[in-house]
Protein backbone atom coordinates (compact mmCIF):
# COMPACT_ATOMS: atom_id res chain seq x y z
CA UNK A 1 0.00 0.00 0.00
CA UNK A 2 3.01 2.63 0.95
CA UNK A 3 4.29 2.09 -2.27
CA UNK A 4 1.48 3.20 -4.33
CA UNK A 5 0.85 6.43 -6.28
CA UNK A 6 -0.97 9.37 -4.78
CA UNK A 7 -3.68 8.58 -7.42
CA UNK A 8 -4.13 5.30 -6.47
CA UNK A 9 -4.04 6.05 -2.21
CA UNK A 10 -6.45 8.24 -3.69
CA UNK A 11 -8.55 6.50 -4.94
CA UNK A 12 -8.64 3.86 -2.38
CA UNK A 13 -9.28 5.77 -0.05
CA UNK A 14 -12.31 6.82 -1.84
CA UNK A 15 -13.33 3.14 -1.81
CA UNK A 16 -12.73 3.02 1.80
CA UNK A 17 -10.15 0.09 1.05
CA UNK A 18 -8.21 2.14 3.67
CA UNK A 19 -8.53 5.56 6.16
CA UNK A 20 -6.00 8.00 5.68
CA UNK A 21 -5.68 7.53 10.04
CA UNK A 22 -4.41 4.01 8.62
CA UNK A 23 -2.46 4.78 6.24
CA UNK A 24 -0.72 7.87 8.03
CA UNK A 25 0.22 5.48 10.92
CA UNK A 26 1.45 3.28 8.85
CA UNK A 27 3.61 5.62 7.09
CA UNK A 28 4.44 6.88 10.54
CA UNK A 29 5.65 3.08 11.32
CA UNK A 30 7.93 2.65 8.54
CA UNK A 31 9.45 6.12 9.27
CA UNK A 32 10.03 5.38 12.75
CA UNK A 33 11.71 2.03 11.24
CA UNK A 34 13.84 3.16 8.77
CA UNK A 35 14.62 7.15 9.23
CA UNK A 36 17.30 6.37 11.79
CA UNK A 37 19.10 4.74 9.34
CA UNK A 38 17.93 6.95 6.38
CA UNK A 39 17.85 10.27 8.12
CA UNK A 40 15.38 11.43 5.76
CA UNK A 41 13.37 13.29 7.93
CA UNK A 42 14.72 15.72 10.19
CA UNK A 43 11.00 16.40 11.89
CA UNK A 44 8.32 13.95 12.27
CA UNK A 45 4.50 15.78 12.99
CA UNK A 46 2.98 12.11 14.32
CA UNK A 47 0.45 14.07 16.63
CA UNK A 48 -0.59 16.87 14.23
CA UNK A 49 -0.62 14.02 11.20
CA UNK A 50 -3.02 11.82 12.81
CA UNK A 51 -4.96 14.77 13.65
CA UNK A 52 -5.09 16.03 10.10
CA UNK A 53 -5.62 12.32 8.94
CA UNK A 54 -8.73 12.08 11.41
CA UNK A 55 -10.08 15.43 9.67
CA UNK A 56 -9.72 14.45 6.53
CA UNK A 57 -11.44 10.81 6.99
CA UNK A 58 -15.17 12.88 7.78
CA UNK A 59 -14.27 15.17 4.95
CA UNK A 60 -13.97 12.32 2.66
CA UNK A 61 -16.83 10.85 4.08
CA UNK A 62 -18.86 14.20 3.91
CA UNK A 63 -18.23 14.39 0.17
CA UNK A 64 -15.61 17.07 0.37
CA UNK A 65 -12.31 15.59 -1.12
CA UNK A 66 -9.70 16.56 -3.17
CA UNK A 67 -6.97 14.60 -4.44
CA UNK A 68 -4.63 15.38 -1.80
CA UNK A 69 -7.50 14.84 1.04
CA UNK A 70 -5.44 12.32 3.35
CA UNK A 71 -2.62 11.66 1.60
CA UNK A 72 0.45 11.85 3.94
CA UNK A 73 2.90 13.78 2.46
CA UNK A 74 6.40 15.74 3.62
CA UNK A 75 7.46 18.59 3.11
CA UNK A 76 11.43 19.76 2.61
CA UNK A 77 12.01 21.54 5.46
CA UNK A 78 13.25 24.85 3.72
CA UNK A 79 9.05 24.95 4.11
CA UNK A 80 7.76 27.06 7.08
CA UNK A 81 5.38 25.21 8.97
CA UNK A 82 3.35 27.16 11.69
CA UNK A 83 4.49 25.91 14.90
CA UNK A 84 6.86 23.20 13.69
CA UNK A 85 10.57 23.53 13.88
CA UNK A 86 12.04 25.03 10.07
CA UNK A 87 15.58 24.43 10.26
CA UNK A 88 16.39 24.68 6.85
CA UNK A 89 19.02 22.13 7.25
CA UNK A 90 21.10 24.42 9.51
CA UNK A 91 22.16 25.02 12.68
CA UNK A 92 21.32 28.75 12.55
CA UNK A 93 17.37 27.95 12.86
CA UNK A 94 17.80 24.89 15.00
CA UNK A 95 14.92 26.44 17.78
CA UNK A 96 13.07 27.99 14.92
CA UNK A 97 9.44 27.60 14.76
CA UNK A 98 7.81 28.90 12.28
CA UNK A 99 5.25 31.50 13.22
CA UNK A 100 3.46 31.37 9.89
CA UNK A 101 2.96 28.65 6.55
CA UNK A 102 4.44 28.86 3.53
CA UNK A 103 2.23 29.76 0.50
CA UNK A 104 2.63 25.82 -0.62
CA UNK A 105 2.41 24.31 2.96
CA UNK A 106 -0.96 26.10 3.40
CA UNK A 107 -2.24 25.23 0.04
CA UNK A 108 -1.71 21.75 0.27
CA UNK A 109 -3.29 21.88 4.03
CA UNK A 110 -6.62 23.46 2.14
CA UNK A 111 -6.00 20.61 -0.43
CA UNK A 112 -6.23 17.92 2.12
CA UNK A 113 -2.92 16.75 2.31
CA UNK A 114 -1.79 15.41 6.04
CA UNK A 115 1.98 17.03 6.70
CA UNK A 116 3.84 13.76 8.09
CA UNK A 117 6.58 15.86 8.25
CA UNK A 118 9.95 17.46 7.75
CA UNK A 119 12.83 16.34 5.30
CA UNK A 120 16.47 16.84 5.46
CA UNK A 121 18.08 18.89 3.27
CA UNK A 122 21.50 20.36 2.27
CA UNK A 123 22.12 23.31 4.74
CA UNK A 124 20.34 26.43 3.20
CA UNK A 125 19.83 24.09 -0.04
CA UNK A 126 23.58 24.78 -0.66
CA UNK A 127 24.69 21.46 -2.00
CA UNK A 128 23.74 18.71 -4.34
CA UNK A 129 24.58 15.61 -2.03
CA UNK A 130 22.98 16.18 1.36
CA UNK A 131 26.15 16.22 2.96
CA UNK A 132 25.89 20.16 4.32
CA UNK A 133 22.85 19.04 6.28
CA UNK A 134 23.53 20.14 9.64
CA UNK A 135 21.48 17.05 10.62
CA UNK A 136 23.70 14.45 9.13
CA UNK A 137 23.78 13.36 5.66
CA UNK A 138 20.51 11.34 4.34
CA UNK A 139 21.32 7.81 3.25
CA UNK A 140 20.47 6.47 -0.80
CA UNK A 141 17.89 4.37 -0.48
CA UNK A 142 19.26 2.01 -3.44
CA UNK A 143 22.57 2.29 -1.64
CA UNK A 144 23.33 3.52 2.46
CA UNK A 145 27.13 4.38 1.25
CA UNK A 146 25.81 6.89 -1.11
CA UNK A 147 24.01 10.27 -1.46
CA UNK A 148 20.76 10.91 -2.12
CA UNK A 149 21.68 14.06 -4.05
CA UNK A 150 20.72 17.37 -3.05
CA UNK A 151 19.49 19.71 -2.16
CA UNK A 152 16.22 18.16 -1.64
CA UNK A 153 18.06 14.82 -0.79
CA UNK A 154 15.32 14.13 2.43
CA UNK A 155 12.13 14.16 -0.01
CA UNK A 156 13.96 12.40 -2.94
CA UNK A 157 15.03 9.38 -0.25
CA UNK A 158 11.77 9.75 1.94
CA UNK A 159 9.80 9.13 -1.49
CA UNK A 160 12.09 6.32 -3.09
CA UNK A 161 11.90 4.55 0.30
CA UNK A 162 7.64 5.15 0.66
CA UNK A 163 8.33 7.08 3.71
CA UNK A 164 5.44 9.12 2.19
CA UNK A 165 3.92 9.42 -0.80
CA UNK A 166 4.93 12.75 -2.11
CA UNK A 167 6.76 15.19 -1.23
CA UNK A 168 7.71 18.65 -1.91
CA UNK A 169 11.37 20.39 -2.57
CA UNK A 170 13.08 23.42 -3.85
CA UNK A 171 15.26 23.53 -7.08
CA UNK A 172 17.85 26.29 -7.43
CA UNK A 173 20.09 24.74 -9.89
CA UNK A 174 18.73 21.51 -9.80
CA UNK A 175 18.00 20.42 -6.22
CA UNK A 176 14.67 18.56 -7.41
CA UNK A 177 15.63 17.16 -10.48
CA UNK A 178 19.63 15.81 -9.57
CA UNK A 179 18.01 14.14 -6.31
CA UNK A 180 15.11 12.77 -7.93
CA UNK A 181 17.49 10.87 -10.81
CA UNK A 182 19.60 9.73 -7.68
CA UNK A 183 16.99 8.21 -5.82
CA UNK A 184 14.82 6.94 -9.26
CA UNK A 185 11.84 9.54 -8.54
CA UNK A 186 10.09 12.01 -10.58
CA UNK A 187 10.66 15.44 -9.90
CA UNK A 188 9.41 19.07 -11.60
CA UNK A 189 10.57 22.41 -11.66
CA UNK A 190 8.61 24.56 -12.45
CA UNK A 191 8.40 27.65 -14.65
CA UNK A 192 9.84 30.63 -12.34
CA UNK A 193 7.61 32.43 -10.74
CA UNK A 194 4.41 29.79 -11.06
CA UNK A 195 4.56 28.31 -7.63
CA UNK A 196 4.49 31.08 -4.30
CA UNK A 197 7.81 30.98 -2.68
CA UNK A 198 6.46 33.04 0.04
CA UNK A 199 7.29 31.41 3.90
CA UNK A 200 10.05 29.34 1.15
CA UNK A 201 13.82 30.29 3.00
CA UNK A 202 15.26 32.30 0.63
CA UNK A 203 18.34 30.96 -1.13
CA UNK A 204 18.61 32.88 -5.02
CA UNK A 205 15.67 34.78 -5.03
CA UNK A 206 16.07 34.98 -9.25
CA UNK A 207 16.45 31.10 -9.27
CA UNK A 208 14.94 29.53 -6.18
CA UNK A 209 11.38 27.45 -7.36
CA UNK A 210 9.41 25.43 -5.42
CA UNK A 211 7.94 21.88 -6.98
CA UNK A 212 7.13 17.92 -6.30
CA UNK A 213 9.01 14.80 -6.05
CA UNK A 214 6.84 12.23 -7.18
CA UNK A 215 6.76 8.55 -7.77
CA UNK A 216 5.03 9.26 -11.01
CA UNK A 217 3.93 11.90 -13.67
CA UNK A 218 0.67 12.07 -12.96
CA UNK A 219 1.32 12.79 -9.06
CA UNK A 220 3.60 15.74 -9.99
CA UNK A 221 0.48 16.69 -12.23
CA UNK A 222 -1.89 16.62 -8.99
CA UNK A 223 0.61 18.77 -6.66
CA UNK A 224 0.91 20.97 -9.39
CA UNK A 225 -2.81 21.61 -9.37
CA UNK A 226 -2.39 22.22 -6.06
CA UNK A 227 0.28 24.49 -5.22
CA UNK A 228 0.62 26.41 -8.63
CA UNK A 229 -0.83 29.72 -8.94
CA UNK A 230 -0.57 33.38 -7.97
CA UNK A 231 0.31 34.52 -4.52
CA UNK A 232 -0.23 37.91 -3.35
CA UNK A 233 2.10 37.52 -1.21
CA UNK A 234 5.01 37.07 -3.51
CA UNK A 235 5.97 39.77 -5.08
CA UNK A 236 8.05 37.63 -8.37
CA UNK A 237 4.51 35.24 -8.14
CA UNK A 238 3.60 35.38 -11.91
CA UNK A 239 -0.74 36.20 -13.43
CA UNK A 240 -0.75 33.27 -15.40
CA UNK A 241 -4.28 31.51 -16.48
CA UNK A 242 -4.64 28.59 -13.73
CA UNK A 243 -4.55 25.56 -15.64
CA UNK A 244 -5.33 21.62 -15.00
CA UNK A 245 -2.16 20.36 -15.34
CA UNK A 246 -3.45 16.46 -15.24
CA UNK A 247 -5.66 17.38 -18.56
CA UNK A 248 -3.03 16.77 -21.29
CA UNK A 249 -1.75 13.45 -19.84
CA UNK A 250 -3.41 11.14 -21.96
CA UNK A 251 -2.54 13.14 -25.18
CA UNK A 252 -0.57 11.03 -28.04
CA UNK A 253 3.23 11.76 -28.54
CA UNK A 254 2.54 11.61 -32.22
CA UNK A 255 3.89 14.69 -34.09
CA UNK A 256 6.09 15.53 -30.97
CA UNK A 257 9.56 17.05 -31.84
CA UNK A 258 12.51 16.15 -29.02
CA UNK A 259 15.72 18.08 -29.51
CA UNK A 260 19.18 16.60 -28.11
CA UNK A 261 21.53 19.11 -26.53
CA UNK A 262 24.58 18.16 -28.93
CA UNK A 263 27.23 19.46 -26.21
CA UNK A 264 25.27 17.24 -23.21
CA UNK A 265 26.06 13.91 -25.09
CA UNK A 266 29.94 13.75 -25.28
CA UNK A 267 32.61 12.13 -24.40
CA UNK A 268 31.51 13.97 -20.63
CA UNK A 269 28.70 11.99 -20.16
CA UNK A 270 28.78 8.40 -18.65
CA UNK A 271 28.61 6.11 -21.76
CA UNK A 272 26.56 3.70 -19.90
CA UNK A 273 23.97 6.61 -19.38
CA UNK A 274 24.14 7.51 -23.27
CA UNK A 275 23.02 3.98 -23.84
CA UNK A 276 20.15 4.25 -21.36
CA UNK A 277 19.20 7.71 -23.20
CA UNK A 278 19.53 6.44 -26.04
CA UNK A 279 16.92 3.61 -25.21
CA UNK A 280 14.37 6.05 -23.36
CA UNK A 281 14.34 8.17 -27.05
CA UNK A 282 13.81 4.69 -28.63
CA UNK A 283 10.41 4.32 -26.92
CA UNK A 284 9.53 8.09 -27.47
CA UNK A 285 10.24 7.61 -31.21
CA UNK A 286 7.86 4.38 -30.81
CA UNK A 287 5.19 6.49 -29.21
CA UNK A 288 5.43 9.41 -32.72
CA UNK A 289 8.02 11.54 -31.32
CA UNK A 290 10.80 12.91 -33.90
CA UNK A 291 14.55 13.47 -32.78
CA UNK A 292 16.78 16.40 -34.33
CA UNK A 293 19.92 17.39 -32.29
CA UNK A 294 20.06 21.15 -30.82
CA UNK A 295 22.47 23.26 -30.10
CA UNK A 296 23.06 24.87 -26.65
CA UNK A 297 26.29 27.12 -27.21
CA UNK A 298 26.88 29.03 -23.76
CA UNK A 299 25.50 26.19 -21.45
CA UNK A 300 29.36 25.53 -20.41
CA UNK A 301 28.96 28.83 -18.63
CA UNK A 302 26.11 28.14 -16.61
CA UNK A 303 27.85 26.82 -14.19
CA UNK A 304 30.06 30.09 -13.61
CA UNK A 305 27.64 31.94 -14.16
CA UNK A 306 25.51 30.65 -11.40
CA UNK A 307 28.08 30.75 -9.07
CA UNK A 308 28.20 34.46 -9.29
CA UNK A 309 24.07 34.92 -9.32
CA UNK A 310 23.38 32.27 -6.47
CA UNK A 311 25.93 33.78 -3.94
CA UNK A 312 25.55 37.40 -4.60
CA UNK A 313 21.40 36.47 -4.14
CA UNK A 314 22.58 34.44 -1.14
CA UNK A 315 24.84 36.59 0.72
CA UNK A 316 22.08 39.31 0.73
CA UNK A 317 19.35 36.86 1.78
CA UNK A 318 21.28 35.00 4.36
CA UNK A 319 21.77 38.63 5.69
CA UNK A 320 19.03 38.63 7.46
CA UNK A 321 20.39 36.11 10.45
CA UNK A 322 21.58 38.35 12.73
CA UNK A 323 21.08 36.57 15.66
CA UNK A 324 18.80 39.26 17.16
CA UNK A 325 15.11 38.50 15.94
CA UNK A 326 15.32 34.71 15.50
CA UNK A 327 17.70 31.57 15.41
CA UNK A 328 21.05 30.75 16.55
CA UNK A 329 22.41 33.57 18.87
CA UNK A 330 25.86 33.60 20.10
CA UNK A 331 26.19 33.57 24.22
CA UNK A 332 27.47 36.31 26.19
CA UNK A 333 28.42 39.15 23.25
CA UNK A 334 31.09 41.47 23.70
CA UNK A 335 29.62 43.75 21.63
CA UNK A 336 27.28 44.54 18.44
CA UNK A 337 29.83 42.95 15.79
CA UNK A 338 30.90 40.41 18.17
CA UNK A 339 27.05 39.13 18.23
CA UNK A 340 26.60 39.40 14.75
CA UNK A 341 29.78 37.43 13.63
CA UNK A 342 29.86 34.68 15.91
CA UNK A 343 26.08 33.97 15.67
CA UNK A 344 27.29 33.93 12.47
CA UNK A 345 29.92 31.96 12.43
CA UNK A 346 28.53 29.26 14.78
CA UNK A 347 25.18 29.42 12.83
CA UNK A 348 26.33 28.54 9.61
CA UNK A 349 28.38 25.73 8.33
CA UNK A 350 31.46 25.94 5.89
CA UNK A 351 29.47 25.67 2.01
CA UNK A 352 27.22 28.30 3.46
CA UNK A 353 30.06 30.33 4.48
CA UNK A 354 31.33 30.05 1.23
CA UNK A 355 28.99 30.64 -0.98
CA UNK A 356 28.43 34.11 1.32
CA UNK A 357 32.26 35.37 0.62
CA UNK A 358 32.05 34.55 -2.77
CA UNK A 359 28.63 36.67 -2.95
CA UNK A 360 29.75 39.40 -0.69
CA UNK A 361 33.43 39.25 -3.62
CA UNK A 362 31.15 39.64 -6.11
CA UNK A 363 28.96 42.80 -5.19
CA UNK A 364 31.69 44.26 -3.31
CA UNK A 365 32.66 47.73 -4.51
CA UNK A 366 34.38 47.89 -8.10
CA UNK A 367 33.62 44.10 -8.66
CA UNK A 368 29.77 44.18 -10.25
CA UNK A 369 30.48 45.04 -13.59
CA UNK A 370 32.97 41.95 -13.76
CA UNK A 371 31.23 39.87 -11.99
CA UNK A 372 27.05 40.25 -11.24
CA UNK A 373 26.82 42.36 -14.61
CA UNK A 374 28.77 39.86 -16.37
CA UNK A 375 26.50 36.73 -15.19
CA UNK A 376 23.55 38.74 -15.94
CA UNK A 377 24.70 38.99 -19.27
CA UNK A 378 25.51 35.48 -19.45
CA UNK A 379 22.32 34.18 -18.41
CA UNK A 380 20.19 36.22 -20.94
CA UNK A 381 22.82 34.26 -23.83
CA UNK A 382 21.85 31.15 -21.85
CA UNK A 383 17.86 32.18 -22.15
CA UNK A 384 18.26 33.05 -26.22
CA UNK A 385 19.67 29.46 -26.77
CA UNK A 386 16.83 27.91 -25.33
CA UNK A 387 14.52 30.01 -27.25
CA UNK A 388 16.29 29.67 -30.66
CA UNK A 389 16.17 25.75 -29.71
CA UNK A 390 12.60 25.56 -29.33
CA UNK A 391 11.63 27.47 -32.26
CA UNK A 392 12.65 23.69 -33.81
CA UNK A 393 11.84 21.42 -31.25
CA UNK A 394 8.94 21.19 -28.37
CA UNK A 395 11.14 19.34 -25.60
CA UNK A 396 14.72 19.11 -24.96
CA UNK A 397 15.88 15.58 -23.75
CA UNK A 398 19.38 14.87 -22.12
CA UNK A 399 20.98 13.67 -18.56
CA UNK A 400 19.99 14.92 -15.57
CA UNK A 401 23.04 13.51 -14.21
CA UNK A 402 26.30 12.88 -15.51
CA UNK A 403 26.47 9.40 -13.70
CA UNK A 404 24.27 7.69 -11.11
CA UNK A 405 24.68 8.69 -7.37
CA UNK A 406 28.09 8.67 -5.94
CA UNK A 407 29.52 7.32 -2.32
CA UNK A 408 29.16 9.77 0.32
CA UNK A 409 32.21 11.63 0.54
CA UNK A 410 33.49 11.11 -2.87
CA UNK A 411 32.78 14.71 -4.46
CA UNK A 412 34.09 16.66 -0.91
CA UNK A 413 37.66 17.36 -1.71
CA UNK A 414 37.28 20.41 -3.52
CA UNK A 415 33.84 22.79 -3.96
CA UNK A 416 34.13 23.37 -7.58
CA UNK A 417 34.28 19.35 -8.02
CA UNK A 418 30.91 19.29 -7.07
CA UNK A 419 29.75 22.39 -8.49
CA UNK A 420 29.79 20.40 -11.49
CA UNK A 421 27.89 17.89 -11.01
CA UNK A 422 24.44 20.38 -12.11
CA UNK A 423 26.26 20.93 -15.81
CA UNK A 424 23.01 19.69 -16.88
CA UNK A 425 20.19 21.29 -14.80
CA UNK A 426 21.58 24.75 -13.79
CA UNK A 427 21.33 26.53 -16.98
CA UNK A 428 17.28 26.00 -16.85
CA UNK A 429 17.11 27.79 -13.50
CA UNK A 430 18.99 30.70 -14.98
CA UNK A 431 16.25 30.91 -18.11
CA UNK A 432 13.70 30.59 -15.58
CA UNK A 433 11.78 27.56 -17.89
CA UNK A 434 10.53 24.48 -16.47
CA UNK A 435 12.43 20.99 -15.99
CA UNK A 436 11.39 17.72 -14.76
CA UNK A 437 13.70 14.15 -14.20
CA UNK A 438 12.13 10.93 -13.99
CA UNK A 439 13.34 7.31 -14.49
CA UNK A 440 14.91 6.38 -17.45
CA UNK A 441 16.99 2.94 -16.12
CA UNK A 442 18.89 1.43 -13.97
CA UNK A 443 23.18 0.90 -14.03
CA UNK A 444 24.32 -1.60 -11.64
CA UNK A 445 21.43 -1.46 -9.44
CA UNK A 446 21.17 2.04 -9.09
CA UNK A 447 18.55 4.68 -10.61
CA UNK A 448 19.46 7.00 -13.48
CA UNK A 449 16.91 10.29 -14.80
CA UNK A 450 16.35 11.58 -17.36
CA UNK A 451 15.69 15.38 -18.27
CA UNK A 452 13.06 17.24 -19.71
CA UNK A 453 13.12 20.75 -20.54
CA UNK A 454 10.36 22.83 -22.26
CA UNK A 455 9.92 26.90 -22.64
CA UNK A 456 8.11 28.85 -20.01
CA UNK A 457 4.53 27.51 -19.20
CA UNK A 458 5.19 23.98 -20.86
CA UNK A 459 5.04 22.10 -17.58
CA UNK A 460 1.74 19.96 -18.55
CA UNK A 461 3.37 19.04 -21.79
CA UNK A 462 6.41 18.16 -19.68
CA UNK A 463 3.90 15.64 -17.72
CA UNK A 464 2.28 14.40 -20.96
CA UNK A 465 5.55 12.97 -22.63
CA UNK A 466 6.59 11.91 -19.26
CA UNK A 467 3.39 10.37 -18.07
CA UNK A 468 3.36 8.62 -22.10
CA UNK A 469 6.53 7.30 -21.14
CA UNK A 470 5.67 6.00 -17.84
CA UNK A 471 2.57 4.12 -19.60
CA UNK A 472 5.37 2.31 -21.48
CA UNK A 473 8.09 1.83 -19.02
CA UNK A 474 8.27 0.20 -15.68
CA UNK A 475 11.19 2.27 -14.50
CA UNK A 476 9.08 4.60 -12.11
CA UNK A 477 7.69 1.65 -10.64
CA UNK A 478 11.17 -0.16 -9.61
CA UNK A 479 11.41 0.50 -5.56
CA UNK A 480 14.52 -0.11 -3.47
CA UNK A 481 14.59 -2.90 -0.98
CA UNK A 482 15.21 -0.52 1.96
CA UNK A 483 16.05 -2.68 5.32
CA UNK B 1 41.71 35.35 -9.59
CA UNK B 2 43.43 34.44 -6.82
CA UNK B 3 43.05 35.94 -3.44
CA UNK B 4 45.31 36.12 -0.17
CA UNK B 5 44.00 35.69 3.41
CA UNK B 6 44.05 39.36 3.84
CA UNK B 7 41.59 39.64 1.28
CA UNK B 8 39.62 36.61 2.46
CA UNK B 9 39.37 38.32 5.95
CA UNK B 10 38.53 41.38 4.55
CA UNK B 11 35.68 39.81 2.51
CA UNK B 12 34.99 37.79 6.00
CA UNK B 13 34.51 41.15 7.77
CA UNK B 14 31.97 42.59 5.41
CA UNK B 15 29.88 39.48 5.52
CA UNK B 16 30.37 39.93 9.00
CA UNK B 17 31.67 36.53 9.75
CA UNK B 18 34.68 35.12 11.36
CA UNK B 19 37.51 32.92 10.13
CA UNK B 20 39.51 30.95 12.59
CA UNK B 21 42.84 31.34 11.81
CA UNK B 22 44.15 27.38 11.74
CA UNK B 23 41.36 27.50 8.78
CA UNK B 24 42.25 30.58 7.10
CA UNK B 25 44.33 29.05 3.97
CA UNK B 26 42.13 26.63 3.13
CA UNK B 27 39.50 28.93 3.13
CA UNK B 28 41.38 31.14 1.22
CA UNK B 29 42.34 28.20 -1.29
CA UNK B 30 38.77 27.18 -1.87
CA UNK B 31 37.25 30.29 -2.71
CA UNK B 32 40.22 31.10 -5.24
CA UNK B 33 39.52 27.81 -7.02
CA UNK B 34 35.78 28.85 -7.17
CA UNK B 35 37.00 32.69 -8.27
CA UNK B 36 38.71 30.81 -11.49
CA UNK B 37 36.13 28.25 -12.55
CA UNK B 38 33.95 31.78 -12.21
CA UNK B 39 36.43 33.43 -14.49
CA UNK B 40 35.25 31.31 -17.30
CA UNK B 41 32.24 33.99 -18.16
CA UNK B 42 35.79 36.30 -18.95
CA UNK B 43 35.82 33.79 -22.22
CA UNK B 44 33.39 35.95 -24.10
CA UNK B 45 33.09 39.05 -25.09
CA UNK B 46 29.37 40.46 -24.01
CA UNK B 47 29.79 44.38 -24.34
CA UNK B 48 26.66 44.00 -26.74
CA UNK B 49 24.08 41.71 -24.36
CA UNK B 50 21.84 43.51 -22.15
CA UNK B 51 21.84 42.09 -18.78
CA UNK B 52 18.96 39.74 -17.33
CA UNK B 53 17.72 40.90 -13.98
CA UNK B 54 14.43 38.51 -14.49
CA UNK B 55 13.94 35.38 -17.12
CA UNK B 56 10.71 37.02 -18.21
CA UNK B 57 11.98 40.67 -17.82
CA UNK B 58 8.93 40.83 -15.65
CA UNK B 59 9.03 44.38 -13.46
CA UNK B 60 7.71 44.53 -9.42
CA UNK B 61 3.90 44.06 -9.24
CA UNK B 62 2.48 47.18 -7.68
CA UNK B 63 -0.39 46.92 -4.97
CA UNK B 64 -2.60 49.49 -3.74
CA UNK B 65 -1.13 51.39 -0.62
CA UNK B 66 -3.08 49.75 2.02
CA UNK B 67 -2.44 48.84 5.39
CA UNK B 68 -3.13 44.51 5.12
CA UNK B 69 -1.14 43.48 7.96
CA UNK B 70 -2.37 43.06 11.60
CA UNK B 71 0.32 43.74 14.61
CA UNK B 72 1.70 40.70 15.85
CA UNK B 73 4.42 41.95 17.63
CA UNK B 74 4.02 39.53 20.44
CA UNK B 75 3.50 36.58 18.65
CA UNK B 76 6.86 36.96 16.49
CA UNK B 77 8.81 37.93 19.23
CA UNK B 78 8.14 34.44 21.28
CA UNK B 79 11.35 32.86 18.77
CA UNK B 80 13.68 36.06 19.72
CA UNK B 81 16.55 35.25 21.72
CA UNK B 82 16.19 38.68 24.02
CA UNK B 83 13.22 40.83 24.07
CA UNK B 84 12.23 43.34 26.57
CA UNK B 85 8.55 46.08 26.33
CA UNK B 86 8.77 44.60 22.62
CA UNK B 87 12.27 45.70 21.67
CA UNK B 88 14.78 43.61 20.62
CA UNK B 89 17.65 43.44 23.07
CA UNK B 90 21.47 43.45 21.56
CA UNK B 91 24.74 44.33 23.37
CA UNK B 92 25.20 48.10 24.41
CA UNK B 93 26.01 50.35 21.24
CA UNK B 94 26.57 54.04 22.80
CA UNK B 95 28.41 53.82 26.72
Amino acid sequence: MLSKTVAELSAALDRKDVSSVELTQAYLDRIEKLNPDLNAYITVCKEQALKQAADADKQRAAGNGTPFTGIPIAHKDIFCTRDVLTTCGSRMLHNFVSPYDASVVERLQQAGAVTLGKTNMDEFAMGSSNETSYYGPVRNPWDSSRVPGGSSGGSAAAVAADLCAIATGTDTGGSIRQPASFCGITGLKPTYGRVSRFGMIAFASSLDQAGPLSKSAEDAALMMNAIAGLDSRDSTSLDHPAEDFTAHLQQSLKGLRIGLPRDHFTADLNPAVQTILQDAIKVLESLGASVTEVDLPHNHLSVPAYYVVAPAEASANLSRYDGVRFGHRAENPANLEDLYKRSRSEGFGDEVKRRIMVGTYALSAGYYDAYYKKAQKIRRLIKQDFDEAFKSVDVILGPTSPHTAFKLGEKNADPVTMYLEDIYTIAVNLAGIPGMSLPAGMLQGLPIGMQLVGPAFSEARLLNVAHQFQLNTDWHQRRPEVK
Amino acid sequence: MALDNTDVEKIAHLARLQIKQPDIDEVTSRISNILTMIDQMQSIDTSAVTPMAHPFDATQRLRPDQVTETNQRDRLQQIAPATENGLYLVPKVIE
